[in-house]
């Protein structure tokens, strides 16, 4: 599940990188990344794809004659028929299949992007007081990270799953509980080192409060990390509420994700097979364009030559 | 050597205990028990119920009791299939689960890692892109997709292999699941591997084995291997955990009597104790594998070593 | 005839940003047992050109022109071919030698292999010439230190066997890129007088590559100094400090801190002379 972009290794990199850089030179790092990545075509095809994808899933709904509960009696288990408007085939119950997949793309970006948010919040704050705090502080909350790392999360989520009941922020919070640990290692890096840096003194000195001071001085430093980290991390998250999903602990009916729809699509993939071909391709276009897109900013980020 | 092997494995202890912990805790002050079904039972049966395993004492006693019995392999009855302990239900189901993870894992591990050489020294030539891409599409594609589309393409269109089932030891049944194991693992590992030889081969002092005059191979095999391999074995631990969290699914789709089938029964219907048993069973042999992980690192890297 | 004579050599590299012209038209002669140095700051290709000889330049890098050595065409031969030149008739010591040695193989391993793969020795026979070799250049208690790990000794340590490495086959040339760079100032001294000892015993050839006039006076004959890729002067070493003809060689040579002279600010280059001297 996580792991796949190799993100913590990137991202430990270039926030090294940063750290010995002064602020304006480390925003300039990012500039030359983000123009490096510009000629990636691989990546910009991505992008390309991403977006569209993006408009498909929230658009398109409005652009279909059917919605995704809506039952066509008229219509089960049907496939792909132009002309009643049913452009993928029905399901068993005689929904819209093209519609269901929309939703489900919807549902997991939407996902994709509470969760990731969520693990940038949590990530941010506990690094910033492991950082800030430093000492006897710092080393057991990073301890504690370290044992985070070792451990079958998602057995954990799992269970929470199952005993918070399938709900929705849940599925957010819990997910994105899992993915926070890189970006805290990074923030706290970025702590440490800017408050050995004189000017902080200097700041003290002349009243302000402590933590406005480092809040001020990470922050500009932060867009970077933070934008990678997202990129990297929202595969990952996708991969994990599908999985989720398929086991059946993911989202509720009537709402549905890419996973959930593979899970009914799968069983009945020999009579019908478009239930499963639909989502699949969705589903994998999906990642493969964001783990190009990962990809491509890593190379950006550490250009060697490939 | 033996210092840094005896600290890991100290370090190791506080590590599961706090993870055996966090899942008994979590676990019981959750809503919702293990006799919450569609009827309610008659209180007094509930009643006796609790008792009998223990439910109605005070929560730190009923973990310290638990803990006490875990030493002892005692992991406690399982509250749903009232004839088995949970140690019995993981001891049946645990051969076959490690038999298959770590098949996958060794061969993934190899595929991988003479993939990623392959790939990194024949760099941006044809084999190059042919691995890059067969790495990403085992990479990218979910497991449990990956697995539906094994089982209708050669399970049942192609019929080359039995599309589910373990008829006791029949090879045939292994070959799918473990392809669906080993293709996410081999791809990262691959992944991995020709980054990592890449930057090797880019360093310093393979230039001055170059200047050296010695041939290619010498090279790869005496002054790279080492190095390349380092980050790889980092990844190793995690790998095999996402090997087994992906086994979870597998056994499931392919019908096979592993002890993730288990885990996700027991999970819906709230069985502590088997939920229990079976993620602190997880969590030792991820830790074991951890350990062994960091000893193979710490004998290939003589900084470590020499410490 | 000369040992080694190289004419109109040119390395380019292919970048993303373009072509770079890193060396343009280098030219000059090395006779046997004699000491050339090439002088120029970073970036003007003085390493590069170097490289180009022995075919250690990267990927993107391309040679042309000609680089003859012993009578023989050895420019872009095919590897088989240079490997056959490598350590054997032509030696090479690098800039930095906390990354120039391979930190997982001990050194006696990364010094055996030379003789076993060029004088096909046994690796007992391998060993005692190595060990011979680390005691040539003053390394204490070579017998067991040669067993260590290359992050055992220090810096200074470390150049000494990087010498002795290279000379395990006697060549009969050798390239020393800026040996004496990354190490201390007094470590720099006695690098340089080990340079000029191993010289005489052995009788090697040495192009000394460096970004400091003052290591050149008291062991190179002849000095060649580059720029931009391109030759500023060449001309025999006395001479040349004596009367740099190239406004570029007067920066440098005047930019030199003197322990005889009282200044209030140390010269810098003045790149004047650049003025209508690039072209593409």
């Amino acid at each position: 599940m996580a792991g796949i972009t190799g993100k913590d290794a990137v991202l430990t990199e270039y926030a090294r990188k940063l750290e010995t850089l002064d602020a304006p030179k480390g925003r300039s790092l990012t500039q030359d990344a983000m123009w490096r990545l510009a000629r990636n075509k691989a990546a910009l095809l991505s992008i390309a794809v991403v977006i569209f994808i993006v408009l498909f899933a929230f658009l398109g709904p409005y652009l279909l004659p059917w919605s995704y509960d809506k039952i066509d009696w008229s219509g089960i288990r049907k496939p792909p028929n132009f002309e009643a408007g049913h452009f993928a085939g029905t399901d068993q119950n005689g929904r819209d299949m093209l519609a269901r997949i929309m939703q489900g793309t919807q549902m997991s970006l939407i996902v994709a992007a509470v969760a990731t948010l969520v693990s940038v919040i949590i990530g941010v704050v506990y690094g910033a007081i492991a950082g800030y705090f430093g000492g006897k502080v710092d080393a057991v909350m990073m301890r504690f990270v370290d044992i985070m790392y070792a451990l079958p999360y998602i057995l954990f989520v799992i269970i929470l799953v199952v005993i918070f009941g399938r709900n929705p922020v849940l599925l957010f919070v819990g997910i994105g509980c899992l993915e926070w640990l890189t970006m805290a290692r990074i923030v706290r890096g970025q702590t440490l080192s800017i408050k050995e840096r004189e000017f902080i003194e200097a700041a003290r000195a002349s009243g302000a409060s402590s933590w406005a001071i480092i809040f001020r001085h990470i922050v500009p430093n932060l867009t970077g990390p933070v934008v990678i980290y997202a990129t990297l991390t929202i595969p990952e998250i996708i991969l994990t509420e599908s999985f989720l999903s398929y086991l059946g602990l993911g989202v509720q009916e009537p709402q549905t994700s890419l996973g959930t729809l593979i899970s009914f699509g799968a069983p009945v993939a020999e009579t019908l097979p478009w239930m499963l071909i639909g989502p699949a391709v969705v589903l994998v276009t999906l990642l493969l364009c964001l783990t190009y897109i990962g990809d491509g900013l890593r190379d950006a980020l550490d250009p060697k030559d490939r | 050597m033996f210092g840094y092997v005896s600290r890991r494995v100290l370090s190791a202890i506080p590590i599961a205990l706090i993870a055996v912990t966090a899942c008994f805790f979590i676990l019981r002050l959750a809503p919702g028990g293990p006799f919450d079904g569609e009827r309610a039972l008659p209180p007094t049966t509930l009643a006796n119920l609790r008792a009998h395993y223990n439910l109605d004492l005070p929560l730190i006693q009923q973990y310290f009791l638990y803990v006490w019995r875990l030493l002892q392999g005692d992991f406690g009855p399982s509250m749903v299939y009232n004839d088995f302990t949970v140690a019995e239900m993981l001891w049946i189901g645990l051969p076959f689960t490690l038999m298959l993870g770590f098949t996958a894992f060794i061969i993934g591990t190899i595929v991988g890692l003479v993939a990623g050489a392959l790939s990194a020294v024949n760099q941006n030539k044809l084999p190059d892109y042919i691995l890059v891409l067969l790495v990403m599409v085992g990479l990218v594609v979910p497991n449990f997709l990956m697995a539906a589309i094994l089982q209708l393409v050669f399970g049942v269109y192609l019929d080359w292999f039995p599309a589910g089932g373990w008829q006791n030891g029949s090879l045939a049944h292994l070959v799918l699941p473990v392809t669906v194991l080993v293709l996410p693992h081999a791809g990262r590992t691959a992944r991995l591997m020709r980054g990592s030889m890449i930057e090797v081969l880019g360093t310093n002092y393979i230039r001055t084995a170059r200047a050296k005059g010695l041939g290619q191979r010498l090279i790869l095999a005496r002054h790279a291997i080492k190095p390349a391999l380092l980050p790889v074995v980092s990844y190793l631990g995690p790998g095999l955990s996402y090997l087994l969290t992906g086994s979870l699914v597998v056994e499931q789709i392919f019908a096979l009597p592993g002890i993730g089938k288990y885990f996700i029964s027991a999970a819906l219907n709230r069985d502590y104790g088997l939920v229990l048993g079976t993620t602190i069973l997880y969590m030792f042999i991820i830790l074991a594998v951890n350990l062994i992980v960091d000893i193979v690192y710490a004998w290939l890297d003589p900084k470590v070593r020499y410490h | 005839m000369a040992l080694l004579e190289v004419k109109n050599l040119k390395v380019d590299f292919q970048t993303q940003d373009g072509v770079v012209h890193a060396v343009r038209d280098l030219s000059y002669t090395l006779e046997k047992g004699r000491t050339l140095a090439i002088v120029g700051e970073s970036g003007s290709g003085k390493t590069q050109g170097a490289f180009a000889l022995l075919g250690l330049l990267p990927r993107n890098g391309r040679a042309s022109g000609s680089v003859v050595f012993d009578g023989k065409e050895i420019l872009n031969l095919p590897l088989r071919e240079i490997n056959k030149y490598r350590a054997e008739r032509i030696g090479i010591i690098f800039q930095d030698p906390m990354t120039s040695l391979n930190p997982y193989l001990r050194i006696s391993r990364q010094m055996t292999e030379v003789l076993e793969k060029h004088r096909g020795m046994s690796h007992e026979a391998a060993l005692a010439e190595s060990v011979r070799f680390l005691d040539a250049v003053r390394i204490p208690d070579a017998r067991n230190r040669v067993h260590m790990y290359p992050h055992e000794f220090s810096g200074g340590m470390r150049q000494r066997v990087m010498i002795a490495m290279s000379l395990l086959c006697q060549p009969e040339l050798l390239i020393a890129d800026e040996p004496t760079t990354a190490l201390d100032v007094t470590v720099q001294a006695e690098i340089m007088d080990l340079l000029v000892d191993l010289q005489e015993d052995f009788g090697t050839a040495i192009i000394l590559i460096t970004h400091d006039l003052g290591i050149v006076a008291g062991s190179c004959e002849d000095t060649l100094v580059m720029f931009g890729g391109r030759v500023m002067e060449y001309r025999k070493t006395l001479d040349l400090f004596a009367n740099p003809e190239h406004p570029y060689t007067q920066g440098l040579l005047a930019a030199v801190p003197r322990l005889d002279q009282k200044v209030d600010r140390l010269s810098t280059v003045s790149y004047d002379f650049m003025v209508g001297a690039r072209e593409a």
